[in-house]
């Protein structure tokens, strides 16, 4: 069905890999660098963004407005974030447009002004992304909770800190740019991409740049319990979080089957319960979200302030009832959602491009489709249902955002 | 690549790109009605029947519906807007038959009373989550205000007034008269049996009766002004404006939409290197929007409280000096390679080409290929663009903001 994806590692330690898709006409690109925001000093929380937001401030021989200019003209759709473990820069374009765009994203990487006059500006668009976060309750509880949950610096907020960012010095980007290194970086290419040729032309713009050097992570455990946000507003955001494994683990898809039979698709547990019989919300789900060495599951639930402790315990009752186990028709449909995902990703570049990045990233190697696809036919009720009796959702990290506190 | 139509004998229309390289298909019923087709009364009615949908039918209990759609691993939804209500879902090729069956049944739904009142809640509560968020339901009084008593300012959602005091009965009514078969059209698009659904669509909707009910399409009269809603507890301003342009079946619309990638594009744009470069702006955007018989130019900005007055009279002053000045060729050069690009990669996707050979028949009533579309894309001239620029000066706006400033000074 799918081709093999391809793989090949610098002497610098950069890896690139492939998956063509020659139906397609498009082919994109996802850079993983290794800048993400647990990199930041305790004190610079927001660095990293603003270090990535510097790299497409002119780079090369381009400045600010002729590189802008130059990927538009390439019709590069690209976009850039920021994770714990990585600064991510993706773009797709026209198949035939990609190796001129990989000659322009290699100057962003390698050689960006980062200048002095560019900084101020910069700065301004990281503040005016954090106010525009304020504003947004759904988004800022899931910020808190993640914060709460996870150990610093893993559960820290690419967004920032505002005395921070302001406190940021033009010596500490371009300091702070060391973490842009070969070594741990990842490239993900997906499309129509012929593969000898790319293995040469990326030798060419990134095989002769040196590798850095690790730096230790201090981690400090979150508070984690229950915590609520004051906030002017008619409904309550509820964040929970529990702990799971992560993408590497053995037991990765027994768990990840249990999170789908309580969010995933319209007949799952957590919709039908708090929706559709209740209709306490608009808005609830559970997802995944897996670090290299430690996962776990996240759930939102938005509801009005007089109705968001009921939300809370019917949610809370759900994660406790799925620690009992999952029926088989339950994964039954779960196994057809994810086996039609997985064909339609075949018509996206960009899916696959990052896909293949982050399955690097975790794993050392990358998945095909079809082998996701086995990993899953695999799965059976009862395998879940053991994963689960060793290992039911509990001690639960619980964040609030609204007029009230809950009681939990 | 190939386009097949037929029409039923009660009227329903089917329209579907075939294109067996694909891997899925998409299928989407287009049901031409929403905000603009409702009374006070009804406020909202289009989009809280558009969830009653999924609440069953007479062959299937809601949890049925659920189940059915995640059993053949759709990947399904619906919306509703001024105009229409699309029911979609995105499949393999081998679920075609049942997928079409299903979608067909949520447009006959039983709107059984015990539904009706559970699913007031949870349409109160999202009422409830836009009130929360940005920008805090200014998109819907921005277009009252432009559009006033014309169908066209009418709320989507409607507020919690109406839709607590909404009667069964009332929703009935509007099926009977909205959801006729000369009022919907089956689009598809991707590796589908156009035979087999062709046959399908005459099993499931074949019996379906048209109503005959016209939508009143009186001319617009966009209204000028400037308004400001104070929201004490916001961080950021957010100011939108509307600004007429030209409407859905308008050849200009090509134009248009490089006029908008130009001077507002969320990246590389005139808006972009005066506002959001410099880190004056989080946000600051221009967009073309098509109605039927009607358009508008969208600019919507946020930033922070003190610097909204400096931004929108440079906003103001950047629409003008575009009309004065001029754009370069090589703006519009610049426009045509993010449009290509675009269009490329949304036609990748099945989904992507059912909602673009849906949206062609239901406002034009015609079939564009991709090529075809670029093809058009690439003819615009810069003297196009400026045509349109004069056409519709983007100066001549209502604008609305809302945030902790009570009082925002308009703009000379």
């Amino acid at each position: 069905m799918t081709e093999p994806i391809l793989s090949h590692r610098y002497a610098n330690g950069l890896v690139l890999l492939a998956e063509p898709m020659d139906h397609l006409q498009s082919a994109a690109l996802s850079f993983l660098v290794p800048a993400g925001c647990v990199c930041e000093p305790a004190d610079r929380s927001g660095l990293s963004a603003l270090a990535c937001e510097m790299t497409l401030r002119g780079a090369g021989s381009r400045d600010s407005r002729q590189l802008i200019l130059d990927l538009d003209n390439l019709g590069v759709e690209r976009h850039e974030s920021v994770s714990g473990a990585h600064v991510a820069y993706g773009g797709a374009t026209l198949a035939e447009n990609l190796p001129e765009a990989l000659a322009i994203f290699a100057d962003i990487l390698r050689r960006p002004h980062l200048a002095a006059e560019q900084l101020e500006a910069a700065r301004q668009v990281i503040l005016q992304e954090l106010q525009g976060v304020e504003d947004e309750p759904a988004e800022r509880v899931m910020i808190e909770l993640r914060r709460r949950h996870y150990p610093d610096p893993w559960g820290r907020s690419s967004f920032g800190q505002r005395q921070a960012i302001e406190a940021v010095s033009i010596d500490e980007v371009r300091s702070f740019h060391r973490h842009w290194r070969p070594d741990g970086m990842i490239l993900g290419l997906a499309g129509r991409v012929a593969w000898e040729p790319l293995v040469d032309l990326v030798e060419r713009l990134l095989g002769d740049w040196r590798p850095g050097c690790d730096e230790p992570i201090a981690e400090q455990e979150g508070p984690q319990g229950y915590a609520h946000v004051p906030f002017p507003s008619g409904q309550t955001q509820i964040g929970i979080a529990y702990a799971s494994v992560p993408y590497r683990h053995p037991d990765y898809f027994q768990a990840w089957g249990a999170v789908g039979a309580l969010s995933g698709g319209m007949s799952a547990r957590l919709f039908t319960e708090v929706r559709e019989k209740r209709g306490l919300c608009y808005s609830v789900a559970a997802s995944y979200h897996t670090l290299r060495d430690r996962g776990a599951v996240l759930c939102y639930a938005g509801s009005s302030t007089e109705r968001a402790q009921e939300t809370l315990d019917v949610t809370l009752g759900e994660l406790v009832r799925l620690g009992r186990g999952i029926e088989e028709h339950e994964l039954d449909r779960l196994k057809a959602r994810i086996k039609s995902a997985l064909i339609m990703q075949q018509e996206s570049s960009s899916a696959r491009s990052a896909s293949i990045a982050r399955d690097w990233y975790h794993l050392g190697t990358a998945r095909t489709l079809e082998e996701i696809g086995r990993l899953v036919d695999a799965l059976s009720s009862r395998s879940i249902n053991a994963y689960l009796a060793e290992h039911p959702p509990r001690d639960f990290t619980v964040v609030t955002l609204g007029e009230e506190p809950l009681a939990i | 690549m190939e386009f097949r139509t037929a029409v039923l004998p009660n009227g329903l229309e089917i329209v579907a790109e075939v294109s067996p390289e694909a891997y899925s298909m998409a299928l989407g019923f287009f049901v031409n009605t929403g905000a603009r087709d409702e009374t006070d009364a009804l406020a909202g009615v289009s989009h809280f029947l558009e969830h009653m949908a999924f609440k069953g039918t007479p062959n299937r209990s809601a949890d049925q519906v659920n189940r059915e759609f995640d059993e053949l691993g759709a990947q399904y939804n619906a919306f509703t807007s001024e105009e229409n209500t699309v029911f979609f879902a995105a499949v393999l090729p081998e679920v075609q038959s049942r997928c079409l069956g299903l979608l067909a049944d949520l447009l006959r739904p039983a709107l059984r009373a015990e539904d009706f009142e559970m699913e007031k809640q949870v349409i109160l509560e999202e009422i409830q989550m836009y009130e929360d968020q940005p920008p805090f339901g200014a998109d819907e009084k921005c277009r009252a205000a432009y559009f006033g008593p014309h169908p066209l300012g009418r709320s989507v959602l409607g507020t919690a007034a109406s839709i607590r005091a909404l009667e069964v009965e009332a929703m009935r009514d509007y099926v009977r008269r909205r959801y006729g078969p000369d009022h919907v059209v089956l689009a598809a698009a991707g590796r589908l049996d156009f035979d087999a659904l062709l046959a399908d669509a005459r099993q499931a909707c074949g019996s379906w009766e048209a109503s005959g009910d016209r939508r009143a399409l009186p001319a617009a009269e966009p209204r000028r002004g400037f308004h400001s809603l104070h929201r004490p507890a916001a961080t950021q301003q957010y100011a939108l404006a509307m600004a007429p342009g030209p409407a859905a079946a308008d050849p200009d619309r090509y134009a248009a939409k490089l006029l908008a990638m130009i001077l507002g594009d969320d990246s590389g744009s005139r808006l972009y290197w005066e506002l959001v470069d410099p880190g004056r702006a989080e946000h600051a955007e221009l967009s073309h929007c098509e109605y039927e018989g009607a358009g508008v130019f969208f600019t919507s900005l946020s930033c922070a409280p003190d610097e909204t007055a400096e931004n929108l009279r440079s906003v103001l002053a950047l629409y003008r000096s575009a009309r004065s000045e001029g754009i370069t060729a090589a703006e519009v050069q610049q426009a045509k390679s993010k449009v290509r690009s675009r269009l490329v990669l949304a036609g990748e996707r099945p989904r992507g080409r059912m909602f673009a050979v849906g949206s062609d028949w239901i406002y034009r009533g015609e079939y564009r290929s991709v090529q075809e579309e670029l093809d058009a894309v690439a003819a615009v001239a810069a003297e196009d663009v400026m045509a349109v620029l004069g056409r519709y000066p983007l100066d001549s706006a209502t604008t609305l903001t809302i945030g902790p400033l009570a009082d925002v000074p308009p703009p000379e």
